[in-house]
């Protein structure tokens, strides 16, 4: 975007007065995590921030419509990138493990828990 | 039958938050019971209920509504709400002359110890930008009726300080208890985007 938009080129509010915090589970699991990492000392609430502000602004340039249904998807990458940056699991560890997921949610019979199989 | 009927199915992205929490959990950095009852605080026990009390206390002691409008991190937490990762709260108060509102134009930082978790609207681009640029339309937008000698100030939230607003208590209400006072006030008062007392069936 080149040039700041009139403000009644701006796209209209969405509506949203009752809707649940949260509308999938990952999403609470995603922000329970990084409040958690948050408490426990391995980043700052400004280090945070920036992350997340600079996945928002990714995205944005991206396409990302940014209605605000997105926002959790933002803050996942964010929390991606942050604990890899901080060390505290690696990107490969990441990918491998999310392998492992979609195995394990293929070998399960629809209805019942996706477990990990335990590692010999 | 399609093959995907057979087998479980998880989305790309629940396939990445579960493999996120699984290694934070085999390293010890996360606790998936402590999880559980974070989930829980924001979903059932904080929210602007907490805010609303605030609010309601303030209108009926004067000494809180000086402490909370100084301090406001200090006269809130007097309340034992919970930790607001860290940021300070700054409370705004409307008057007969100034209308505050507040925003976080960056990342939708959001005082969550008082409000819960913010509403969609408020993390989209559209408040986000239009909230600095053009608050009265989005006022308007809100069904909000501001006359043209109320200054509009708008409160960009940061990392390190979140803003709620203390509305003005409605005309005819003195006579309310805490508590009745306390179901008068909405969310959105807290935020900036309505004003109490206004007749909010039109539109």
């Amino acid at each position: 975007m080149t040039t700041s938009p009139t403000p009644s080129e701006l796209p209209s509010l969405p509506r949203d007065e009752d809707s649940p915090v949260f509308r999938e589970p990952w999403e609470a699991q995603a922000f329970a995590m990084t409040l958690w990492l948050h408490e426990q000392g391995h980043f700052t609430w400004p280090e945070w921030a920036e992350r997340l502000s600079t996945e928002i602004t990714a995205a944005q340039d991206d396409g990302d419509s940014d209605r605000g249904d997105t926002y959790y998807l933002h803050w996942l990458k964010a929390l991606e990138g942050l604990v890899a940056e901080k060390g505290l699991l690696s990107t490969a560890d990441l990918s491998d493990r999310k392998a492992a997921w979609a195995k394990a949610a293929q070998a399960t019979p629809h209805g019942q828990p996706i477990e990990l199989p335990t590692e010999p | 039958m399609p093959d995907h009927a057979l087998h479980s199915h998880l989305s790309d992205t629940e396939l990445r938050v579960r493999a996120l929490e699984s290694l934070l959990a085999d390293k010890g950095l996360v606790d998936p019971t402590a999880l559980d009852a974070i989930v829980d605080t924001y979903e059932n026990k904080v929210g602007p209920r907490n805010g609303a009390r605030v609010v309601a206390r303030a209108w009926v002691d004067e000494d809180f509504r000086q402490w909370l409008l100084r301090d406001g991190t200090a006269a809130i937490d007097s309340l034992g709400y919970v930790s607001t990762q860290g940021a300070d709260i700054v409370v705004l108060e409307n008057t007969a002359t100034v209308h505050n509102m507040t925003v976080c134009t960056l990342c939708s930082c959001y005082p969550w110890a008082v409000l819960g978790l913010p509403p969609a609207w408020y993390k989209s681009f559209a408040y986000r930008a239009r909230a600095v640029k053009d608050p009265r339309g989005v006022l308007a937008e809100f069904g909000q009726v501001i006359p043209a000698e109320l200054e509009v100030r708008v409160w960009d939230s940061t990392a390190e300080v979140r803003y709620m607003v203390l509305p003005q208590q409605p005309p005819g209400t003195e006579a309310l208890s805490e508590d009745a006072l306390a179901d008068l006030v909405t969310r959105n008062a807290m935020i900036g985007t309505e004003r109490l007392g206004q007749d909010r069936g039109r539109g």
